[in-house]
Protein backbone atom coordinates (compact mmCIF):
# COMPACT_ATOMS: atom_id res chain seq x y z
CA UNK A 1 0.00 0.00 0.00
CA UNK A 2 2.86 2.38 0.84
CA UNK A 3 4.51 1.76 -2.53
CA UNK A 4 1.19 2.22 -4.27
CA UNK A 5 0.61 5.46 -2.41
CA UNK A 6 4.12 6.73 -3.22
CA UNK A 7 3.67 5.95 -6.92
CA UNK A 8 0.29 7.68 -7.04
CA UNK A 9 1.70 10.71 -5.20
CA UNK A 10 4.56 10.98 -7.68
CA UNK A 11 2.15 10.76 -10.58
CA UNK A 12 -0.06 13.39 -8.90
CA UNK A 13 2.89 15.78 -8.60
CA UNK A 14 3.91 15.18 -12.22
CA UNK A 15 0.34 15.77 -13.44
CA UNK A 16 0.08 19.03 -11.54
CA UNK A 17 3.43 20.24 -12.89
CA UNK A 18 2.50 19.26 -16.45
CA UNK A 19 -0.90 20.95 -16.17
CA UNK A 20 0.63 24.15 -14.79
CA UNK A 21 3.17 24.24 -17.65
CA UNK A 22 0.40 23.80 -20.24
CA UNK A 23 -1.72 26.57 -18.71
CA UNK A 24 1.24 28.90 -18.33
CA UNK A 25 2.32 28.28 -21.93
CA UNK A 26 -1.16 28.97 -23.32
CA UNK A 27 -1.47 32.26 -21.45
CA UNK A 28 2.10 33.08 -22.46
CA UNK A 29 1.37 33.04 -26.22
CA UNK A 30 -1.38 35.65 -25.85
CA UNK A 31 -0.36 38.72 -27.76
CA UNK A 32 -0.46 42.09 -26.06
CA UNK A 33 1.13 43.56 -22.98
CA UNK A 34 -1.04 43.53 -19.84
CA UNK A 35 0.88 46.50 -18.46
CA UNK A 36 0.19 48.62 -21.55
CA UNK A 37 -3.41 47.45 -21.47
CA UNK A 38 -3.84 48.42 -17.82
CA UNK A 39 -2.42 51.89 -18.23
CA UNK A 40 -4.35 52.74 -21.39
CA UNK A 41 -3.28 54.36 -24.63
CA UNK A 42 -1.77 57.52 -23.20
CA UNK A 43 0.67 55.91 -20.82
CA UNK A 44 4.31 56.84 -21.10
CA UNK A 45 6.73 54.04 -22.03
CA UNK A 46 8.53 54.57 -18.69
CA UNK A 47 5.34 54.03 -16.71
CA UNK A 48 4.55 50.87 -18.70
CA UNK A 49 8.07 49.62 -18.10
CA UNK A 50 7.81 50.33 -14.37
CA UNK A 51 4.51 48.48 -14.16
CA UNK A 52 5.93 45.56 -16.13
CA UNK A 53 8.66 45.37 -13.56
CA UNK A 54 6.20 45.57 -10.70
CA UNK A 55 4.00 42.82 -12.17
CA UNK A 56 7.03 40.65 -12.75
CA UNK A 57 6.53 40.59 -16.50
CA UNK A 58 10.20 41.12 -17.25
CA UNK A 59 12.57 38.20 -17.31
CA UNK A 60 12.63 34.97 -19.25
CA UNK A 61 9.56 32.77 -19.60
CA UNK A 62 11.26 30.13 -17.49
CA UNK A 63 11.97 32.44 -14.57
CA UNK A 64 8.45 33.83 -14.75
CA UNK A 65 7.04 30.31 -14.69
CA UNK A 66 9.08 29.51 -11.60
CA UNK A 67 7.88 32.72 -9.95
CA UNK A 68 4.28 31.91 -10.74
CA UNK A 69 4.44 28.22 -9.78
CA UNK A 70 6.41 29.04 -6.62
CA UNK A 71 3.78 31.62 -5.70
CA UNK A 72 0.99 29.10 -6.28
CA UNK A 73 2.60 26.70 -3.83
CA UNK A 74 2.51 29.42 -1.17
CA UNK A 75 -1.04 30.45 -2.02
CA UNK A 76 0.17 33.62 -3.73
CA UNK A 77 -1.55 33.89 -7.11
CA UNK A 78 -0.21 37.33 -7.98
CA UNK A 79 -2.02 40.66 -8.44
CA UNK A 80 -5.16 41.06 -10.53
CA UNK A 81 -4.45 43.35 -13.49
CA UNK A 82 -7.83 45.09 -13.29
CA UNK A 83 -8.78 45.03 -9.63
CA UNK A 84 -5.25 45.62 -8.31
CA UNK A 85 -5.86 43.25 -5.43
CA UNK A 86 -4.28 39.84 -4.80
CA UNK A 87 -5.89 37.20 -7.02
CA UNK A 88 -6.00 34.87 -4.01
CA UNK A 89 -8.36 37.36 -2.32
CA UNK A 90 -10.69 37.45 -5.36
CA UNK A 91 -10.71 33.67 -5.60
CA UNK A 92 -11.18 33.30 -1.85
CA UNK A 93 -14.34 35.40 -2.01
CA UNK A 94 -15.80 33.64 -5.04
CA UNK A 95 -14.98 30.11 -3.99
CA UNK A 96 -17.32 30.55 -1.02
CA UNK A 97 -20.11 30.32 -3.58
CA UNK A 98 -18.74 27.86 -6.13
CA UNK A 99 -17.44 25.18 -3.80
CA UNK A 100 -20.59 24.92 -1.64
CA UNK A 101 -22.61 24.88 -4.87
CA UNK A 102 -20.61 21.98 -6.31
CA UNK A 103 -20.72 20.11 -2.99
CA UNK A 104 -24.48 20.70 -2.61
CA UNK A 105 -25.01 19.44 -6.17
CA UNK A 106 -22.83 16.38 -5.55
CA UNK A 107 -24.77 15.58 -2.39
CA UNK A 108 -28.08 15.86 -4.26
CA UNK A 109 -26.67 13.73 -7.08
CA UNK A 110 -25.82 10.93 -4.67
CA UNK A 111 -29.08 11.26 -2.73
CA UNK A 112 -31.07 10.91 -5.94
CA UNK A 113 -28.94 8.45 -7.86
CA UNK A 114 -28.30 5.80 -5.20
CA UNK A 115 -31.90 4.94 -4.29
CA UNK A 116 -33.09 5.34 -7.88
CA UNK A 117 -30.33 3.10 -9.26
CA UNK A 118 -30.95 0.56 -6.51
CA UNK A 119 -34.69 0.43 -7.18
CA UNK A 120 -34.12 0.05 -10.92
CA UNK A 121 -31.68 -2.82 -10.35
CA UNK A 122 -33.97 -4.54 -7.84
CA UNK A 123 -36.98 -4.18 -10.13
CA UNK A 124 -35.11 -4.99 -13.31
CA UNK A 125 -37.36 -5.49 -16.32
CA UNK A 126 -40.48 -4.36 -14.44
CA UNK A 127 -42.44 -1.13 -14.99
CA UNK A 128 -40.52 0.73 -12.23
CA UNK A 129 -37.21 -0.05 -13.95
CA UNK A 130 -38.62 0.88 -17.33
CA UNK A 131 -39.90 4.20 -15.99
CA UNK A 132 -36.60 5.01 -14.28
CA UNK A 133 -34.61 4.19 -17.42
CA UNK A 134 -36.86 6.43 -19.53
CA UNK A 135 -36.67 9.29 -17.01
CA UNK A 136 -32.89 9.09 -16.72
CA UNK A 137 -32.54 8.92 -20.51
CA UNK A 138 -34.39 12.23 -20.61
CA UNK A 139 -32.38 13.61 -17.68
CA UNK A 140 -29.11 12.98 -19.51
CA UNK A 141 -30.32 14.85 -22.58
CA UNK A 142 -31.35 18.02 -20.70
CA UNK A 143 -28.71 20.77 -20.64
CA UNK A 144 -28.33 21.85 -17.01
CA UNK A 145 -28.51 25.57 -17.76
CA UNK A 146 -31.79 25.13 -19.63
CA UNK A 147 -33.19 23.05 -16.79
CA UNK A 148 -32.08 25.90 -14.53
CA UNK A 149 -34.11 28.35 -16.61
CA UNK A 150 -37.17 26.10 -16.40
CA UNK A 151 -36.75 25.91 -12.61
CA UNK A 152 -36.62 29.71 -12.46
CA UNK A 153 -39.71 29.89 -14.63
CA UNK A 154 -41.65 27.51 -12.37
CA UNK A 155 -40.39 28.19 -8.84
CA UNK A 156 -39.43 31.85 -9.07
CA UNK A 157 -41.68 33.38 -11.72
CA UNK A 158 -44.86 31.32 -11.27
CA UNK A 159 -44.77 30.08 -7.68
CA UNK A 160 -42.51 32.72 -6.03
CA UNK A 161 -40.97 30.06 -3.77
CA UNK A 162 -37.42 31.06 -4.58
CA UNK A 163 -35.77 34.19 -5.88
CA UNK A 164 -34.70 34.05 -9.51
CA UNK A 165 -31.06 34.62 -8.70
CA UNK A 166 -28.46 36.44 -6.68
CA UNK A 167 -26.73 35.42 -3.50
CA UNK A 168 -27.26 37.04 -0.07
CA UNK A 169 -23.86 35.94 1.23
CA UNK A 170 -23.20 33.60 4.14
CA UNK A 171 -23.39 36.54 6.57
CA UNK A 172 -27.17 36.41 6.11
CA UNK A 173 -27.23 32.99 7.71
CA UNK A 174 -26.71 29.44 6.50
CA UNK A 175 -30.38 28.90 5.63
CA UNK A 176 -30.61 31.93 3.37
CA UNK A 177 -27.37 31.00 1.61
CA UNK A 178 -28.45 27.40 1.07
CA UNK A 179 -31.83 28.55 -0.16
CA UNK A 180 -30.19 30.72 -2.80
CA UNK A 181 -28.10 27.76 -3.92
CA UNK A 182 -30.96 25.25 -3.97
CA UNK A 183 -32.30 25.80 -7.49
CA UNK A 184 -28.79 25.98 -8.99
CA UNK A 185 -27.80 22.79 -7.19
CA UNK A 186 -30.91 20.95 -8.38
CA UNK A 187 -30.23 22.08 -11.94
CA UNK A 188 -26.64 20.83 -11.73
CA UNK A 189 -27.57 17.58 -10.02
CA UNK A 190 -30.33 16.33 -12.31
CA UNK A 191 -28.26 15.35 -15.38
CA UNK A 192 -25.43 13.98 -13.23
CA UNK A 193 -27.87 12.01 -11.06
CA UNK A 194 -29.38 10.50 -14.22
CA UNK A 195 -25.97 9.32 -15.37
CA UNK A 196 -25.01 8.02 -11.94
CA UNK A 197 -28.30 6.18 -11.45
CA UNK A 198 -27.75 4.35 -14.74
CA UNK A 199 -24.20 3.44 -13.79
CA UNK A 200 -25.40 2.26 -10.40
CA UNK A 201 -28.11 0.10 -11.99
CA UNK A 202 -25.88 -1.60 -14.53
CA UNK A 203 -23.08 -2.09 -12.01
CA UNK A 204 -25.49 -3.73 -9.56
CA UNK A 205 -26.95 -5.91 -12.28
CA UNK A 206 -23.43 -7.00 -13.23
CA UNK A 207 -22.57 -7.96 -9.67
CA UNK A 208 -25.88 -9.80 -9.30
CA UNK A 209 -24.58 -12.24 -11.94
CA UNK A 210 -21.52 -13.09 -9.84
CA UNK A 211 -21.01 -16.47 -8.23
CA UNK A 212 -20.89 -15.09 -4.69
CA UNK A 213 -24.41 -13.75 -5.14
CA UNK A 214 -25.55 -17.21 -6.19
CA UNK A 215 -23.82 -18.56 -3.08
CA UNK A 216 -25.55 -15.98 -0.92
CA UNK A 217 -28.90 -16.90 -2.43
CA UNK A 218 -28.11 -20.59 -1.99
CA UNK A 219 -27.45 -20.16 1.72
CA UNK A 220 -30.95 -18.76 2.04
CA UNK A 221 -30.72 -15.00 1.57
CA UNK A 222 -33.60 -13.36 -0.24
CA UNK A 223 -32.95 -11.44 -3.43
CA UNK A 224 -33.24 -8.20 -1.51
CA UNK A 225 -30.80 -9.31 1.20
CA UNK A 226 -28.27 -10.48 -1.36
CA UNK A 227 -28.59 -7.18 -3.19
CA UNK A 228 -28.18 -4.99 -0.13
CA UNK A 229 -25.55 -7.02 1.73
CA UNK A 230 -23.31 -8.25 -1.06
CA UNK A 231 -24.03 -6.66 -4.41
CA UNK A 232 -24.27 -3.07 -3.21
CA UNK A 233 -20.81 -2.92 -1.70
CA UNK A 234 -19.11 -4.47 -4.71
CA UNK A 235 -21.24 -2.58 -7.19
CA UNK A 236 -20.17 0.75 -5.73
CA UNK A 237 -16.65 0.57 -7.19
CA UNK A 238 -17.56 1.67 -10.76
CA UNK A 239 -19.98 4.18 -9.23
CA UNK A 240 -17.06 5.79 -7.39
CA UNK A 241 -15.04 6.15 -10.60
CA UNK A 242 -17.89 7.88 -12.34
CA UNK A 243 -18.39 10.16 -9.34
CA UNK A 244 -14.74 11.19 -9.61
CA UNK A 245 -15.23 12.02 -13.28
CA UNK A 246 -18.49 13.79 -12.54
CA UNK A 247 -16.82 16.17 -10.17
CA UNK A 248 -15.10 17.88 -13.09
CA UNK A 249 -18.43 18.16 -14.91
CA UNK A 250 -20.00 19.60 -11.77
CA UNK A 251 -17.28 22.23 -11.48
CA UNK A 252 -17.55 23.18 -15.14
CA UNK A 253 -21.33 23.07 -14.87
CA UNK A 254 -21.25 25.30 -11.80
CA UNK A 255 -19.41 27.93 -13.85
CA UNK A 256 -22.22 27.99 -16.41
CA UNK A 257 -25.06 27.71 -13.89
CA UNK A 258 -23.69 30.69 -11.95
CA UNK A 259 -24.49 32.77 -15.02
CA UNK A 260 -28.12 31.68 -15.00
CA UNK A 261 -28.63 32.66 -11.36
CA UNK A 262 -26.26 35.64 -11.25
CA UNK A 263 -24.25 34.01 -8.49
CA UNK A 264 -20.97 35.75 -7.62
CA UNK A 265 -18.82 32.63 -7.98
CA UNK A 266 -15.71 31.58 -9.86
CA UNK A 267 -17.66 31.37 -13.11
CA UNK A 268 -18.64 35.02 -13.06
CA UNK A 269 -15.09 35.92 -12.03
CA UNK A 270 -13.51 34.06 -14.95
CA UNK A 271 -15.88 35.44 -17.59
CA UNK A 272 -15.37 38.99 -16.35
CA UNK A 273 -11.64 38.37 -16.36
CA UNK A 274 -11.77 37.17 -19.97
CA UNK A 275 -13.57 40.29 -21.18
CA UNK A 276 -11.26 42.53 -19.15
CA UNK A 277 -8.18 40.59 -20.35
CA UNK A 278 -7.24 40.03 -16.73
CA UNK A 279 -5.13 37.06 -17.75
CA UNK A 280 -3.58 36.32 -14.42
CA UNK A 281 -7.06 35.77 -12.99
CA UNK A 282 -7.99 33.50 -15.93
CA UNK A 283 -4.75 31.59 -15.45
CA UNK A 284 -5.24 31.17 -11.71
CA UNK A 285 -8.88 30.12 -11.83
CA UNK A 286 -8.19 27.62 -14.63
CA UNK A 287 -5.27 26.22 -12.65
CA UNK A 288 -7.48 25.92 -9.59
CA UNK A 289 -10.20 24.04 -11.53
CA UNK A 290 -7.69 21.66 -13.12
CA UNK A 291 -5.99 21.21 -9.76
CA UNK A 292 -9.33 20.25 -8.21
CA UNK A 293 -10.06 17.71 -10.95
CA UNK A 294 -6.62 16.10 -10.67
CA UNK A 295 -6.72 15.92 -6.88
CA UNK A 296 -10.24 14.47 -6.79
CA UNK A 297 -9.25 11.74 -9.23
CA UNK A 298 -6.16 11.06 -7.14
CA UNK A 299 -8.34 10.63 -4.05
CA UNK A 300 -10.66 8.27 -5.97
CA UNK A 301 -7.60 6.26 -7.06
CA UNK A 302 -6.40 5.96 -3.49
CA UNK A 303 -9.86 5.03 -2.25
CA UNK A 304 -9.85 2.26 -4.85
CA UNK A 305 -6.46 0.96 -3.85
CA UNK A 306 -7.67 0.84 -0.26
CA UNK A 307 -10.89 -0.94 -1.23
CA UNK A 308 -9.46 -3.40 -3.71
CA UNK A 309 -5.86 -4.61 -3.22
CA UNK A 310 -5.81 -6.09 -6.76
CA UNK A 311 -5.85 -2.57 -8.18
CA UNK A 312 -2.61 -1.63 -6.44
CA UNK A 313 -0.70 -3.69 -8.95
CA UNK A 314 0.29 -1.92 -12.14
CA UNK A 315 -2.36 -1.92 -14.82
CA UNK B 1 -29.49 -14.51 -32.88
CA UNK B 2 -30.63 -12.53 -35.85
CA UNK B 3 -29.30 -8.98 -36.00
CA UNK B 4 -32.31 -6.69 -35.93
CA UNK B 5 -32.27 -2.97 -35.48
CA UNK B 6 -33.45 -2.34 -31.92
CA UNK B 7 -36.58 -0.24 -31.54
CA UNK B 8 -34.78 2.46 -29.57
CA UNK B 9 -32.26 2.83 -32.38
CA UNK B 10 -35.07 3.39 -34.87
CA UNK B 11 -36.83 5.94 -32.65
CA UNK B 12 -33.55 7.76 -31.97
CA UNK B 13 -32.56 7.73 -35.62
CA UNK B 14 -35.96 9.10 -36.64
CA UNK B 15 -35.72 11.98 -34.15
CA UNK B 16 -32.18 12.83 -35.10
CA UNK B 17 -32.86 12.50 -38.82
CA UNK B 18 -35.55 15.17 -38.47
CA UNK B 19 -32.96 17.61 -37.10
CA UNK B 20 -30.34 16.63 -39.65
CA UNK B 21 -32.91 17.16 -42.39
CA UNK B 22 -33.91 20.56 -40.97
CA UNK B 23 -30.24 21.53 -40.88
CA UNK B 24 -29.70 20.41 -44.49
CA UNK B 25 -32.83 22.15 -45.75
CA UNK B 26 -31.73 25.35 -44.00
CA UNK B 27 -28.82 25.59 -46.47
CA UNK B 28 -31.29 25.89 -49.36
CA UNK B 29 -34.36 27.41 -47.82
CA UNK B 30 -35.66 28.82 -44.55
CA UNK B 31 -39.14 30.26 -44.03
CA UNK B 32 -37.71 33.70 -43.18
CA UNK B 33 -34.28 35.29 -43.35
CA UNK B 34 -32.67 34.92 -39.91
CA UNK B 35 -30.57 38.08 -40.24
CA UNK B 36 -33.49 40.31 -41.22
CA UNK B 37 -34.89 42.15 -38.21
CA UNK B 38 -38.57 42.98 -38.24
CA UNK B 39 -39.32 44.91 -35.08
CA UNK B 40 -42.95 45.39 -36.10
CA UNK B 41 -43.48 41.63 -35.83
CA UNK B 42 -41.53 41.16 -32.59
CA UNK B 43 -42.66 38.52 -30.08
CA UNK B 44 -45.47 37.46 -32.42
CA UNK B 45 -47.29 34.33 -31.22
CA UNK B 46 -47.29 31.24 -33.43
CA UNK B 47 -49.27 31.84 -36.62
CA UNK B 48 -49.49 30.68 -40.23
CA UNK B 49 -46.77 33.08 -41.22
CA UNK B 50 -44.54 32.23 -38.23
CA UNK B 51 -45.28 28.61 -37.19
CA UNK B 52 -43.34 28.95 -33.91
CA UNK B 53 -43.73 32.71 -33.48
CA UNK B 54 -41.00 35.33 -33.54
CA UNK B 55 -38.33 36.47 -31.10
CA UNK B 56 -37.65 39.89 -29.59
CA UNK B 57 -36.19 41.13 -32.88
CA UNK B 58 -39.07 39.78 -34.95
CA UNK B 59 -36.97 36.95 -36.32
CA UNK B 60 -38.81 33.73 -37.20
CA UNK B 61 -38.17 31.13 -34.47
CA UNK B 62 -38.54 28.16 -36.82
CA UNK B 63 -35.89 29.55 -39.18
CA UNK B 64 -33.61 30.34 -36.23
CA UNK B 65 -33.98 26.79 -34.89
CA UNK B 66 -33.26 25.31 -38.34
CA UNK B 67 -30.06 27.30 -38.77
CA UNK B 68 -29.22 26.61 -35.11
CA UNK B 69 -29.45 22.87 -35.83
CA UNK B 70 -26.88 23.41 -38.56
CA UNK B 71 -24.48 25.14 -36.12
CA UNK B 72 -24.90 22.49 -33.43
CA UNK B 73 -24.51 19.53 -35.76
CA UNK B 74 -21.55 21.05 -37.61
CA UNK B 75 -19.67 21.87 -34.39
CA UNK B 76 -20.35 18.45 -32.86
CA UNK B 77 -19.44 16.49 -36.03
CA UNK B 78 -16.19 18.36 -36.55
CA UNK B 79 -15.30 17.94 -32.87
CA UNK B 80 -15.90 14.18 -33.12
CA UNK B 81 -13.74 14.20 -36.27
CA UNK B 82 -10.87 15.89 -34.45
CA UNK B 83 -11.19 13.48 -31.54
CA UNK B 84 -11.17 10.43 -33.82
CA UNK B 85 -8.42 11.58 -36.17
CA UNK B 86 -6.05 12.34 -33.31
CA UNK B 87 -7.28 9.92 -30.65
CA UNK B 88 -7.66 6.66 -32.59
CA UNK B 89 -4.11 6.59 -34.02
CA UNK B 90 -2.73 7.44 -30.57
CA UNK B 91 -4.75 4.64 -29.00
CA UNK B 92 -3.70 2.15 -31.68
CA UNK B 93 -0.08 3.20 -31.32
CA UNK B 94 -0.20 2.80 -27.53
CA UNK B 95 -1.80 -0.64 -27.92
CA UNK B 96 0.75 -1.77 -30.51
CA UNK B 97 3.58 -0.76 -28.16
CA UNK B 98 1.77 -1.78 -24.98
CA UNK B 99 3.85 -1.58 -21.83
CA UNK B 100 6.54 0.50 -23.53
CA UNK B 101 7.60 4.03 -22.77
CA UNK B 102 5.54 5.42 -25.65
CA UNK B 103 2.43 3.70 -24.29
CA UNK B 104 3.09 5.28 -20.90
CA UNK B 105 3.63 8.73 -22.42
CA UNK B 106 0.45 8.55 -24.49
CA UNK B 107 -1.65 7.37 -21.59
CA UNK B 108 -0.27 9.93 -19.13
CA UNK B 109 -0.79 12.62 -21.76
CA UNK B 110 -4.37 11.42 -22.02
CA UNK B 111 -4.84 11.70 -18.28
CA UNK B 112 -3.49 15.23 -18.44
CA UNK B 113 -5.87 16.39 -21.18
CA UNK B 114 -8.66 14.62 -19.34
CA UNK B 115 -8.11 16.91 -16.36
CA UNK B 116 -9.19 19.86 -18.51
CA UNK B 117 -12.99 19.93 -18.87
CA UNK B 118 -14.01 21.13 -22.36
CA UNK B 119 -15.33 24.34 -20.84
CA UNK B 120 -11.91 25.06 -19.35
CA UNK B 121 -10.20 24.36 -22.69
CA UNK B 122 -12.67 26.71 -24.34
CA UNK B 123 -11.96 29.38 -21.73
CA UNK B 124 -8.22 29.10 -22.38
CA UNK B 125 -8.60 29.17 -26.16
CA UNK B 126 -11.03 32.08 -25.97
CA UNK B 127 -8.65 33.98 -23.71
CA UNK B 128 -6.04 33.65 -26.46
CA UNK B 129 -7.99 33.97 -29.71
CA UNK B 130 -11.34 35.43 -28.69
CA UNK B 131 -14.67 33.63 -28.96
CA UNK B 132 -15.83 31.88 -32.15
CA UNK B 133 -17.52 28.71 -33.34
CA UNK B 134 -14.12 27.45 -34.53
CA UNK B 135 -12.75 27.71 -31.01
CA UNK B 136 -15.73 25.78 -29.69
CA UNK B 137 -14.97 23.03 -32.24
CA UNK B 138 -11.31 22.93 -31.23
CA UNK B 139 -12.13 22.92 -27.50
CA UNK B 140 -14.66 20.10 -27.76
CA UNK B 141 -12.39 18.28 -30.23
CA UNK B 142 -9.42 18.37 -27.85
CA UNK B 143 -11.67 17.09 -25.08
CA UNK B 144 -12.66 14.18 -27.37
CA UNK B 145 -9.08 13.09 -28.14
CA UNK B 146 -8.33 11.21 -24.87
CA UNK B 147 -11.79 9.63 -24.99
CA UNK B 148 -11.13 8.04 -28.38
CA UNK B 149 -7.52 7.21 -27.50
CA UNK B 150 -8.61 5.33 -24.39
CA UNK B 151 -11.46 3.50 -26.06
CA UNK B 152 -9.40 2.41 -29.07
CA UNK B 153 -6.44 1.38 -26.93
CA UNK B 154 -8.65 -0.70 -24.68
CA UNK B 155 -10.41 -2.41 -27.58
CA UNK B 156 -7.15 -2.93 -29.48
CA UNK B 157 -5.38 -4.45 -26.45
CA UNK B 158 -7.85 -7.30 -26.24
CA UNK B 159 -7.50 -7.91 -29.99
CA UNK B 160 -3.70 -8.14 -29.82
CA UNK B 161 -3.98 -11.38 -27.83
CA UNK B 162 -6.16 -13.06 -30.45
CA UNK B 163 -5.02 -15.85 -32.75
CA UNK B 164 -5.68 -14.07 -36.03
CA UNK B 165 -3.39 -11.24 -34.97
CA UNK B 166 -0.76 -13.79 -34.01
CA UNK B 167 -1.15 -15.29 -37.48
CA UNK B 168 -0.59 -11.90 -39.07
CA UNK B 169 2.53 -11.41 -36.96
CA UNK B 170 3.84 -14.81 -37.92
CA UNK B 171 3.22 -13.84 -41.54
CA UNK B 172 5.70 -11.04 -40.94
CA UNK B 173 3.39 -8.05 -40.90
CA UNK B 174 4.63 -5.01 -39.00
CA UNK B 175 2.66 -3.62 -36.07
CA UNK B 176 1.65 -0.60 -38.14
CA UNK B 177 0.08 -2.74 -40.89
CA UNK B 178 -1.60 -5.04 -38.39
CA UNK B 179 -3.10 -2.03 -36.60
CA UNK B 180 -4.37 -0.62 -39.87
CA UNK B 181 -5.56 -3.80 -41.59
CA UNK B 182 -6.72 -5.99 -38.73
CA UNK B 183 -7.20 -3.98 -35.55
CA UNK B 184 -8.89 -0.89 -36.95
CA UNK B 185 -11.69 -2.72 -38.83
CA UNK B 186 -12.38 -4.78 -35.74
CA UNK B 187 -12.71 -1.84 -33.38
CA UNK B 188 -14.85 0.15 -35.82
CA UNK B 189 -18.00 -0.97 -33.97
CA UNK B 190 -16.79 0.40 -30.67
CA UNK B 191 -15.68 3.62 -32.33
CA UNK B 192 -19.05 4.17 -34.00
CA UNK B 193 -20.85 3.74 -30.69
CA UNK B 194 -18.42 6.07 -28.91
CA UNK B 195 -18.69 8.51 -31.81
CA UNK B 196 -22.46 8.70 -31.35
CA UNK B 197 -22.05 9.35 -27.62
CA UNK B 198 -19.43 12.05 -28.19
CA UNK B 199 -21.66 13.56 -30.89
CA UNK B 200 -24.48 14.02 -28.40
CA UNK B 201 -22.11 15.30 -25.72
CA UNK B 202 -20.73 17.70 -28.34
CA UNK B 203 -24.18 19.15 -29.00
CA UNK B 204 -24.64 19.69 -25.25
CA UNK B 205 -21.18 21.23 -24.92
CA UNK B 206 -21.72 23.54 -27.90
CA UNK B 207 -24.99 24.73 -26.40
CA UNK B 208 -23.26 25.41 -23.08
CA UNK B 209 -20.35 27.23 -24.69
CA UNK B 210 -22.48 29.44 -26.89
CA UNK B 211 -24.77 30.09 -23.92
CA UNK B 212 -21.90 31.65 -21.99
CA UNK B 213 -20.68 33.46 -25.12
CA UNK B 214 -17.69 31.24 -25.93
CA UNK B 215 -19.23 29.66 -29.05
CA UNK B 216 -20.82 30.88 -32.27
CA UNK B 217 -21.01 34.67 -32.42
CA UNK B 218 -23.88 36.86 -33.66
CA UNK B 219 -25.47 36.89 -36.15
CA UNK B 220 -24.97 33.10 -36.54
CA UNK B 221 -27.98 31.55 -34.80
CA UNK B 222 -27.16 28.84 -32.28
CA UNK B 223 -29.41 27.11 -29.77
CA UNK B 224 -27.24 28.04 -26.81
CA UNK B 225 -27.15 31.73 -27.72
CA UNK B 226 -30.88 31.81 -28.35
CA UNK B 227 -31.27 30.59 -24.76
CA UNK B 228 -28.89 33.22 -23.44
CA UNK B 229 -30.86 35.96 -25.22
CA UNK B 230 -34.18 34.53 -24.07
CA UNK B 231 -33.11 34.53 -20.43
CA UNK B 232 -33.77 38.21 -19.84
CA UNK B 233 -37.22 37.82 -21.31
CA UNK B 234 -38.20 34.71 -19.44
CA UNK B 235 -40.95 36.63 -17.61
CA UNK B 236 -42.55 38.08 -20.71
CA UNK B 237 -41.84 35.50 -23.39
CA UNK B 238 -41.05 32.07 -21.88
CA UNK B 239 -41.65 30.52 -25.32
CA UNK B 240 -38.29 31.92 -26.51
CA UNK B 241 -36.52 30.01 -23.73
CA UNK B 242 -38.51 26.82 -24.07
CA UNK B 243 -38.24 26.12 -27.82
CA UNK B 244 -34.43 26.08 -28.23
CA UNK B 245 -34.10 23.98 -25.08
CA UNK B 246 -36.56 21.45 -26.44
CA UNK B 247 -34.58 21.31 -29.67
CA UNK B 248 -31.38 20.52 -27.73
CA UNK B 249 -33.09 17.87 -25.58
CA UNK B 250 -34.67 16.13 -28.58
CA UNK B 251 -31.50 16.14 -30.68
CA UNK B 252 -29.41 14.79 -27.79
CA UNK B 253 -32.08 12.26 -26.82
CA UNK B 254 -32.25 11.01 -30.41
CA UNK B 255 -28.49 10.54 -30.59
CA UNK B 256 -28.35 8.81 -27.20
CA UNK B 257 -31.11 6.39 -28.17
CA UNK B 258 -29.25 5.70 -31.41
CA UNK B 259 -26.02 5.10 -29.50
CA UNK B 260 -27.62 2.74 -26.99
CA UNK B 261 -29.39 0.85 -29.75
CA UNK B 262 -26.18 0.54 -31.76
CA UNK B 263 -24.31 -0.73 -28.72
CA UNK B 264 -26.91 -3.40 -28.09
CA UNK B 265 -26.77 -4.40 -31.73
CA UNK B 266 -22.99 -4.42 -32.13
CA UNK B 267 -22.04 -5.90 -28.78
CA UNK B 268 -23.71 -9.31 -28.35
CA UNK B 269 -21.99 -9.77 -25.00
CA UNK B 270 -23.93 -6.84 -23.55
CA UNK B 271 -27.12 -8.04 -25.14
CA UNK B 272 -26.86 -11.37 -23.41
CA UNK B 273 -26.02 -9.75 -20.08
CA UNK B 274 -29.10 -7.59 -20.26
CA UNK B 275 -31.55 -10.39 -20.84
Amino acid sequence: MIRYLARRLLSLALSLIAASIVIFAVIEVIPGDPAAYMLGLNASPEAVEALRDQLGLNGTAFSRYLDWAGGLLQGDFGQSYTYRVPVAELIGERIQVSLPLAAYALALTVLIAFPVGLIAAARRGRPADWGIMAATQLGIAIPNFWFAMLLVLLFAVKLHWFSAGGFPGWEGGLAAGLKALTLPAIALALPQASILARVMRSSLIDTLHQDYIRTARAKGLTRRQALLRHALRNGLIPVLTIMGLQFSFLLAGAIIIENVFFLPGLGRLIFQAITQRDLIVVESVVMLLVFAVIVVNFVVDIAYGAADPRLRRRR
Amino acid sequence: MRARLPLQFLIGAAIFAAFALAALVSFLWVPHDVTALNIAAKLAPPSREYPLGTDHFGRDMLSMLMVGARTSIAVAILAVGIGMLAGVPLGLWAAARRGSLIDEIIMRGNDLVFAFPSLVIAILITAVFGPSATNAIIAIGIFNIPVFARVSRGAALSLWTRDFIMAARVAGKRAFRISLEHILPNIANVLIVQGTIQFSLGILAEAGLSYVGLGAQPPTPSWGRMLAEAQTMIYTAPRLAILPGLAIVLAVLGLNLMGDGLRDLLDPRLRRARQ
